[in-house]
């Protein structure tokens, strides 16, 4: 036990997952924004737009999230020396907005893919009805399509939430201080103590995702349209 | 109903369309003026829907023309969203907005295309409901209504916006027995009122006692126009005289 809270005290846990609730929020901001920026594009009449959101979600969507990151983190900051801020800035802000705009480009692909399945559920009546009474092709997406589409998502969308909060681990490849470095920390430096580092480390993942799933799920229930 | 009193409202000038290979669409000629009651009928598949659904755009053609009061039907666009504002459609399946209350169906279109303010466009909404009998069920959304109320409201959605031309594709065939007149009836009131329509149906009893002409479509093609009373009670061709003898004898 002495042990135990000699390792707590060493490490902090708890700003270590404040740290993923962090990563998760900004990162679901922005892959909802990439996404639905793409959903319109995909669904667009224009074939351009269309085409290149579908090449984007395949190419985002297939390319594993460890190399987003590495290509963010050591690709466009450090050898291109782009970021989002001035570049005198602390290295570790750097290293967490890479982490963000990484799991947000990535997780943009899902939600993209959550959202078009959600239009799919939108039967084809409503668009042409929208249209019949003169709706431009905005007007719609906004006011009949994708509210709909929305709400037939939002059950996809809390499974890629889940996953995104999950997924935010591997930034700790870019040296990002999210709970799973401080979990590979921990068990280098007590690892006597690796199962109580499992148990701790587990469940504040269940904390932070089964609030996420309980909510997602209420919500869409309580969304559905009914038909 | 601003436009001059008389003149063509639909012009449809050797309208021609494929599905693959398939003539949907064969050389269709039809001119409707203004204040008549066009009645479309025909067997499954002779392409009566398509026509409908082309005079808006919501089909294609691949050749030949499409006036509305005069003006070509654009291609894409603002121009086109514009031109469809004038021209209401009433679905089969009613496709009301399952996301919105039944008057927010009918105040969507003012509002938001013609920048209508939203409390005249309730005012409004109220008064079609009120028209159409269902302005009781006014925040209720459209699965908590019965098909014939919900076809209603489809109709007030449509003339919400003030159209030229009312098309209604197949309006009552997706609706029970008991549910047919009540529709039938909004209709009938429409035609009273001098409303110009272009109806894709199978209710012959609406076809004779409110339709100024028939219009017989078979395999694509209008195969013959004529008056209700002389096409029911002596049709021209052999395709009209067979398929109404199908229809009529139960």
């Amino acid at each position: 036990m002495d042990r135990i809270s000699q390792m707590l005290s060493d490490y902090n846990v708890l700003s270590a997952f404040w740290m993923t609730v962090q990563l998760t929020v900004w990162g679901a901001l922005g892959a909802l924004v990439l996404g639905t920026i793409v959903t319109v594009m995909r669904v667009s009449p224009v074939a351009v737009f269309s085409k290149a959101a579908a090449f984007y979600t395949n190419v985002v969507l297939y390319t594993p999230l460890t190399l987003i990151a590495f290509f963010f983190a050591f690709g466009v900051y450090m050898k291109m020396r782009i970021s989002l801020v001035p570049l005198s800035s602390p290295h570790v802000t750097h290293s967490f907005l890479m982490g963000v705009v990484a799991l947000a480009v990535y997780h943009s692909s899902l939600v993209a893919e959550s959202l078009r399945s959600g239009i799919n559920t939108v039967p084809a009546g409503q668009a042409e009805a929208a249209r019949a009474i003169g709706l431009d092709f905005g007007q719609s997406l906004r006011e009949v399509i994708l509210p709909q589409a929305f709400r037939g998502s939002i059950a996809p969308l809390g499974n890629t939430m889940i996953a995104l909060c999950k997924n935010t681990t591997v930034v700790a490849t870019i040296g990002v201080a999210e709970s799973a470095l401080v979990m590979k920390e921990m068990i280098e430096m007590y690892a006597d103590l690796i199962v109580p580092i499992f148990v701790i480390m587990a469940t504040g993942f269940v904390i932070l995702t089964l609030p996420l799933g309980l909510v997602f799920t209420w919500w869409s229930k309580r969304a559905a349209v009914l038909r | 109903m601003v436009e001059d009193d008389r003149g063509p409202v639909v012009e449809m000038e050797h309208v021609d369309k494929y599905f693959g290979d398939l003539h949907v669409l064969n050389d269709i000629n039809l001119v409707v003026d203004k204040g008549e009651v066009v009645v479309v009928i025909g067997p499954s598949g002779s392409g009566k829907s398509t026509l409908c659904r082309t005079i808006n755009r919501l089909e294609s053609i691949d050749s030949g023309t499409i006036r509305i009061a005069g003006k070509t039907l654009p291609d894409e666009g603002k121009a086109l969203a514009e031109l469809r504002a004038k021209v209401g459609m009433v679905f089969q399946s009613f496709n009301l907005f399952a996301h919105k209350t039944v008057l927010e169906n009918i105040t969507l279109g003012p509002t938001k295309v013609r920048k209508t303010p939203t409390a005249e466009a309730k005012k409004r909404g109220m008064e079609l409901l009120e028209r159409v009998g269902v302005a009781n069920q006014a925040s209720k959304y459209p699965a908590q209504l019965s098909g014939g109320q919900q076809q209603r409201v489809a109709i007030a959605r449509a003339l919400a916006m003030n159209p030229m031309v009312m098309l209604f594709d197949e309006p009552t065939s997706a609706l029970d027995p008991e549910m047919v007149n009540e529709v039938l009836d909004v209709m009938v009131s429409l035609v009273k009122q001098g409303m110009t329509m272009i109806v894709v149906t199978h209710e012959m009893g609406f076809a004779r006692k409110a339709g100024d002409r028939v219009v017989f479509m078979s395999d694509g093609q209008i195969v013959e126009t004529n008056t209700p009373d002389k096409f029911f009670t002596d049709p021209q061709t052999a395709r009209a005289q067979d398929f109404l003898s199908k229809i009529l004898t139960h």
